[in-house]
């Protein structure tokens, strides 16, 4: 690679600079956070790296494949589950609760996209969402693990004495690490031949087969490796809010996802996570916002109009949509040309 | 025939009350560039859209080399060497020209089943594309997103892609509709040079064209065959100036 003024410009296009900033103030959050006591600060982030690595296993359909599956949540549970369910069972080491957590994952979404991937469009999204319910109304019905009031996580996964996860900034920087593999991982399979395959099929699956390809076996790969991960994410989940229940399959947990990628960028690798901060960091200072804002006009009544925060979330998206094709990604792309 | 390299039987294929193709039968020899002519509505894009795999015939074979290929789909079909274009420009929008051309050559160079290294860094996949667009004057447009070329210069990629499959026979569905004179000249070039090479079957409007291209051509009304000669012969016939060209005169040239 060449060094010297392609870099240094590269660097300094305002995404890369969002980007490198935000990883900036990641890597320093937990020192930050124990330097003024606030410990919230990292229990927040490290919720918004695990969701933003699922909203990134998602991308890897949804963005880049076209597969809109509308019922990803499914897997952050299957993973929550298997975390759960192992330790409850007195299985604590994370060697074995992990890699069941992707497994079990690997092998729904292999089944899912089997059905799910013969059908296109509404047929599609609405076979993944089907399947989500099962699974949600099926964690329902689990008598021994805690049915729909969920099931307690007392310990988190052990490993051996490698890294403690009890320890909030072990746990912090492990669920970063994660992400930022993810990201790589999405990079490395997005350019290889296979990316091309299903980025191919997602603009245009007639003409890949006309072409020679079945792109069947690649989209539906592509399917298991997003589960795959996003099981990993739901192992983190359950780990960091040592609680898992069927809510957390619930469709607009799905949906939620999907306005993670949409709104930080379909089929770029950052973007998922830049709309998981955004959106879930709104989810948290939106309230306060609105109460701050309306107490001098409404006094008292200022915490109950908070209360209706979404209704200010909601069109925000709704301009995010309809004005910056590209989420806040393209919205920063765009930027170096102005 | 012995040396026929597509041989179709009672190719039969009705979408309700309305017959496609009836009753079709055709053998086109190895080498031969056998034009599919015939009035809107003849179905001429249903038969391509049947030899390509797209459509499920209600009746009939299709034989392609020495493969029965009437049940496979469309993409094992591309791998045998039947390759195809599209009427209307099918192509990769949101790719390159080059990119377009090049998962034409990968389709065709083993399984996709390669999660790590950058596809855009292989010179067997790249190099094979660069010649093929640079055989269909695309060279210098090779880094062009296809959302920003032109509709001539989608019809030219639309064959490079079909032609980078590396096909024994060439199925062209109407290479140059919407192309301007100049376009259209280079592009029965193009043809003459190409049918050195491959066996074609070429459905085409542009009557110039197929008579100064075509070995032999079929014509096809109302889906069924009412004539099957070289051309010379088409010219004369009565029956397909009544039923296809009325009583206008077919000027070539």
């Amino acid at each position: 690679m060449r060094v010297g003024a392609p870099v240094v410009s590269a660097l300094l296009m305002p995404r890369n600079m969002v980007i490198a900033t935000l990883a900036l103030l990641l890597l320093v959050l937990p020192a930050y956070a124990s330097f003024t006591g606030n410990a919230f600060l990292v229990t927040l982030f490290t919720r918004i790296i695990i969701l933003g690595m699922a909203a990134s296993s998602l991308n890897l359909i949804l963005g880049y494949g076209g597969m809109v599956s509308f019922g990803h949540s499914v897997y952050l549970g299957i993973g929550g589950y298997a975390v759960g369910i192992l330790s409850f069972e007195g299985v604590q080491s994370g060697f074995v609760q992990w890699p069941l957590a992707i497994l079990g994952c690997a092998l729904f979404a292999l089944l899912v996209g089997a059905l799910s991937l013969r059908t296109r469009g509404v047929y599609f999204i609405m076979i993944t969402l089907a399947f989500a319910q099962l699974a949600y109304y099926f964690g329902v019905g689990l008598d021994r693990y805690g049915a729909d009031d969920g099931l307690s996580i007392s310990q988190r996964s052990a490993f051996a004495g490698l890294i403690n996860l009890s320890d909030r900034a072990q746990f912090y920087y492990l669920c970063f690490g994660l992400l930022l593999a993810t990201i790589y991982l999405t990079w490395r399979l997005v350019n290889s031949r296979f990316g091309m395959v299903i980025q191919g099929a997602r603009s245009n699956d007639r003409r890949m087969r006309a072409i020679g390809f079945p792109t069947f076996r690649y989209r539906l790969t592509a399917f298991v490796i997003s589960g795959a991960i996003c099981g990993l994410a739901g192992a983190l989940l359950a780990n960091h809010t040592g609680f898992i229940s069927p809510a957390t399959m619930h469709w607009t947990r799905s949906g939620d996802l999907i306005v993670m990628v949409v709104l930080g960028g379909m089929g770029s690798l950052f973007g998922p996570f830049m709309g998981a901060v955004v959106l879930l960091s709104l989810e948290e200072a939106l309230p306060a916002i609105i109460r701050t804002l309306a107490s001098p006009l409404f006094g008292a009544t200022a915490v109950r109009i908070a209360e209706y925060w979404q209704i200010v979330l909601g069109p925000l998206f709704l301009l995010v949509v309809l004005f910056a094709r590209g989420g806040i990604d393209g919205l920063l792309r765009g930027a170096r040309r102005a | 025939m012995p040396d026929a390299i597509l041989e179709i039987e009672q190719l039969t294929k009705r979408f309700g009350g309305i017959i496609a193709s009836d009753s079709i039968s055709l053998s086109v020899p190895k080498g031969e560039l056998h034009a599919v002519i015939g009035p809107n509505g003849a179905g001429k894009t249903t038969l391509i859209g049947q030899l390509a795999g797209e459509i499920v015939p209600d009746a009939g074979r299709i034989h392609f080399e020495s493969h029965d290929v009437t049940e496979l789909s469309a993409w094992r079909r591309s791998q045998l060497g039947l390759a195809r274009s599209f009427q209307i420009t099918s192509l990769f929008a949101d790719f390159t020209a080059l990119d377009n051309v090049a998962l034409a050559v990968q389709a065709h160079a083993g399984h996709s089943f390669h999660l790590w290294a950058d596809a855009r860094n292989e010179a067997s996949l790249r190099e094979p594309a660069r010649a093929a667009l640079a055989r269909f004057d695309l060279a210098e447009r090779a880094d062009v997103l296809v959302s920003r070329l032109s509709h001539g210069e989608h019809r030219q990629l639309e064959m490079a892609m079909a032609l980078a499959t590396g096909p024994r026979m060439l199925l062209l569905d109407e290479p140059m509709a919407g192309l301007g004179p100049q376009e259209s000249a280079r592009m029965v070039k193009t043809l003459r040079e190409l049918k050195r090479e491959l066996t074609i079957l070429l459905i085409e409007h542009d009557m110039e064209a197929v008579f100064a291209l075509a070995d032999r051509i079929t014509v096809l009304v109302y889906g069924r065959i009412i004539a099957c000669d070289v051309p010379a012969a088409i010219k004369e016939n009565a029956q397909v100036r009544q039923a296809y060209l009325g009583e206008q005169e077919i000027v070539v040239d």
